[in-house]
């Protein structure tokens, strides 16, 4: 175990980490107004309606089999009968298609956002970097997906995945991670990178996915003594019993 | 019963003259920033016409507002909760920018900067989205006074419902076309589908004065409410990316002005008050069956302010004392429930809006007198509505769901004024036929008249002024005490000059003014960081930050006199620097 792989490995994921977490504490804290989508459909919509739809749902399903790959061990998906080879050709299938889908939809959205003007002028320095991030995440991604296709079966849940859930419990398995292919660990430090950036870019509106729209009634009132709820009183303006 | 209070407003459309005074002010108070460049919170348009945005009444296009179900429940047409989810991530029916219109500027630049020629210069507009030069198409209206009308005007949706009926009925050749204006503002609705489309929960309806809002700080510009809204008063701000709307300029309104739209308008037309209402009872009366109920059922929901049930009710909610004296004096709810001459506008989209109309009588009247009749003679103006069918089903698409009946209703009953107001200017003997004819007495007539014709600044605008025990969150007063001796106390954040939260412009223009008016010298806050504002300077002087430094001049050699510190400033006195 070299020292590169005990900072790769063992240490750069808790700074990530504590960036992410801190970062959106933050970023929550302090902007809670620059939080949103920034959604540029009022000035396109054609190319938009279908690279959206294609980008984001692909993004799911590959977050949901990510979370499966990872977090699941194989002795488990052993145990319910599904072999080794099996569970590789349903990842490779599904993971490539969502994987296709995801980056035909981030291309369709940049060609976009390049090609009509007004998209172009309300792209952000911080949304270009982002943007190479993102795209260069997802495309290692999809190669480690094709390399496993195509040539040497490297099983990942055999060293990425028991590296990934060691993490939770902090005795880092620096040893598995550091075997796996080169591709994996390329893939795992943009990865990293990503997460680093999410709390700093648009991303953030990942984090305040409307889920509990399903759960509300659909009329809302709001007290005005509870309207500024949002923004914390002025010092010599809080009322007697918040104080 | 569960009574709750609202703010509301009427217009009384007879009086509007089309001057978009109330819409420039709006947009100078409210939305002259970038990223709404294109967003009129109050815009007045031409009916018939498209309207802003165009098309925006055709909800079998745009899906806003409510539909009833075959169950008989009330669900939002562009569909539930799930739908709203799933095409979250592309909204298939929010308006494009060029459904409003691309705004732009003009290239001012090249008049003064363009090389001598033998053209004179233009200056080009150019676009604000993309900055590139631009053919003007289309505005907020576009077809203001008919303009376009025999291309625009069959595209009217109201125009193409009344047509499906009958192909005669709506013509645009110059003898028989017919026009008035309509001012828009956020309906504020009881039931407003805006607030049931927005997935982070960020619009609200306030409680105590049922103004819809939109939350800034949670709000995450998923874009439902631009199409949950039927009447599109909700804006996109594709700078901040986040939802704006008409607020009813809730902190004027809090403190007891009436919103700048109402205050500035030319033709005093606009009422604002209180209405109680049955909060229980809104979603019942939003779905009953027949849309041409719609109407009766909303003003079913308006409580009577001087029932003694109603009263009894109101402060067991909680309902301050002050806020119950201002709804029995309201005149929103005179002219809605009491006289009836108000209607909603487009109740058929079921959100209850609660800004109110009161139809024009005006094209009537004239074209008694064109065909050489007395135009406000009693018989002939109630034959003649009768008679001229096109305003009245145009009215009625517009204001019953198409029913014809309340309109009418209206229509006699201002026309019942104008005739019997006539004879008491002129000392003619009263003919008591003519209000009973419409189901009223003199003294209602009379009152009516008042209300309608006479009625000064604190009848029309019957605001509540304070919300008790809570006046010190008033947004325009509790914000100037930041830090001690913080921005409006004329000092600076805690971490220096750019620390700490903006001065808000009221608070900033309220200092001013009084500088200005008690100060023998040049109006100057003298505030470090304070903002230049034209509007406050009084041309005394030179505030600091109204021009650059001025760069230093190279001394001439054997210039002796010694410049020195630059002289007190002083009222009256312009010095050279002061010219420059």
């Amino acid at each position: 175990m070299s020292t590169w792989d005990l900072l790769l490995w063992g240490v750069l994921p808790y700074v990530m980490v504590a960036v992410l977490v801190g970062g959106t504490i933050w970023r929550y804290r302090y902007d809670k107004f620059g939080w949103t989508t920034r959604s540029s459909e009022l000035y396109e919509s054609r190319l938009l309606r279908i690279g959206s739809p294609l980008f984001h749902f692909g993004l799911l399903v590959v977050i949901i089999g990510h979370v499966i790959g990872l977090l699941i061990p194989q002795s488990w998906t052993g145990a319910v009968g599904l072999s080794p080879t099996a569970y590789h050709v349903q990842a490779l299938v599904l993971g490539g298609i969502a994987g296709f889908c995801t980056l035909v939809g981030v291309g369709i959205l940049v060609y976009r956002r390049r090609t009509t003007g007004p998209v172009f002028s309300a792209t952000t320095r911080n949304d270009k970097l982002m943007y190479v991030v993102l795209v260069a995440a997802l495309v290692a991604g999809l190669a480690t997906t094709l390399l496993g296709a195509t040539g040497g079966e490297h099983n990942y849940r055999e060293t990425v995945s028991p590296w990934f859930r060691s993490l939770f419990v902090l005795q880092p398995d620096i040893a598995s991670m550091a075997g796996a292919g080169l591709a994996f660990h390329v893939h795992t430090l943009i990865g990293m990178v990503l997460f680093a950036i999410w709390p700093f870019t648009r991303l953030v509106h990942a984090f305040t996915a409307p889920l509990g729209y399903l759960f509300r009634p659909y009329i809302v009132y709001r007290s005005r003594a509870a309207g500024g709820a949002t923004r914390a009183p002025r010092r010599g303006w809080e009322t007697a019993d918040n104080r | 019963m569960r009574v709750m209070a609202q703010m509301g407003m009427v217009m009384n459309l007879d009086k509007c003259i089309g001057c978009h005074t109330c819409s420039v002010t709006c947009k100078q108070a409210w939305t002259n920033r970038s990223g709404v460049e294109y967003v009129w919170f109050n815009n007045v348009e031409t009916r018939p016409g498209l309207g802003y945005p165009r098309r925006y009444q055709d909800q079998e296009r745009w899906r806003g507002g409510w539909v009833r179900n075959r169950r008989g429940r009330l669900q939002l047409k562009a569909g539930g909760r799930f739908r709203k989810l799933l095409t979250i991530f592309a909204n298939p029916v929010l308006p494009h920018i060029r459904d409003y219109y691309e705004p732009w500027t003009y290239d001012y630049e090249t008049l003064t900067d363009a090389p001598l020629g033998d053209d004179f210069p233009v200056a080009q507009p150019k676009s604000l989205l993309s900055g590139e030069p631009l053919a003007v198409e289309w505005s907020a209206n576009w077809d203001d006074d008919l303009g376009g009308a025999p291309e625009h005007g069959p595209h009217d949706p109201v125009v193409e419902r009344i047509r499906a009926e009958s192909e005669e009925k709506v013509k645009f050749d110059y003898e028989r076309a017919f026009m008035f204006y309509l001012p828009r503002i956020c309906e504020h609705c009881l039931n407003p589908s805006c607030v049931a489309s927005c997935p982070s929960g960020a619009m609200y309806k306030r409680a105590e004065d049922g103004i819809v809002l939109v939350d800034q700080d949670r709000c995450r510009g998923w874009r439902m409410c631009v199409t949950g809204c039927p009447y599109k008063k909700v804006y996109f701000n594709h700078r901040t990316g986040k939802a704006e709307k008409c607020t009813f300029c809730y902190p004027r309104v809090e403190v007891g002005l009436p919103t700048v739209c109402s205050e500035t308008c030319v033709g005093r037309l606009r009422y604002l008050g209180l209405f109680l209402y049955d909060a229980d009872r809104v979603t019942a009366a939003a779905s009953v069956a027949d849309e041409r109920n719609l109407y009766a059922a909303q003003l079913d929901l308006l409580l009577d302010p001087d029932d003694p049930e109603v009263i009894a009710a109101a402060r067991r909610d909680g309902i301050a004392e002050d806020w119950l004296d201002h709804a029995r004096r309201s005149p929103v709810y005179r002219l809605a429930k009491e006289y009836r001459v108000a209607l909603p506008l487009h109740p058929e989209f079921r959100t209850m809006p609660m800004v109110w109309y009161i139809p024009p009588l005006s094209p009537v009247v004239d074209r008694l007198v064109e065909t050489g009749h007395d135009g406000e003679s009693a018989p002939n103006l109630f034959g003649a509505i009768d008679a001229l069918r096109i305003p009245v089903e145009y009215l009625a698409e517009l204001f019953t769901a198409g029913d014809p009946g309340p309109v009418t209703d209206v229509l006699r009953k201002l026309a019942a004024m104008r005739s019997f107001m006539r004879d008491v200017t002129l000392g003619r003997e009263l003919d008591e036929s003519v209000p009973a004819a419409v189901g009223m007495d003199a003294e209602q007539i009379m009152e009516m008249y008042r209300l309608l014709a006479l009625a000064k600044y604190d009848e029309r605008y019957v605001i509540p002024t304070a919300y008790e025990g809570e006046a010190h969150q008033l947004e325009e007063i509790g914000c100037s005490l930041d830090v001690e001796g913080g921005p409006g106390m004329g000092g600076v954040g805690p971490f220096g000059e750019a620390s700490g939260r903006p001065v808000p412009v009221s608070v900033e223009t309220f200092h001013a003014l009084r500088v200005r008016q008690t100060s023998e010298g040049v109006a100057d806050p003298g505030v470090p960081g304070a903002r230049v504002n034209l509007l406050n300077w009084d041309g005394k002087g030179r505030p600091p930050g109204l021009f650059p430094p001025p760069r230093e001049a190279p001394a001439e050699p054997g210039d002796l006199t010694d410049r020195g510190s630059p002289p007190e400033r002083t009222a009256g006195t312009p010095t050279l620097e002061d010219r420059r």
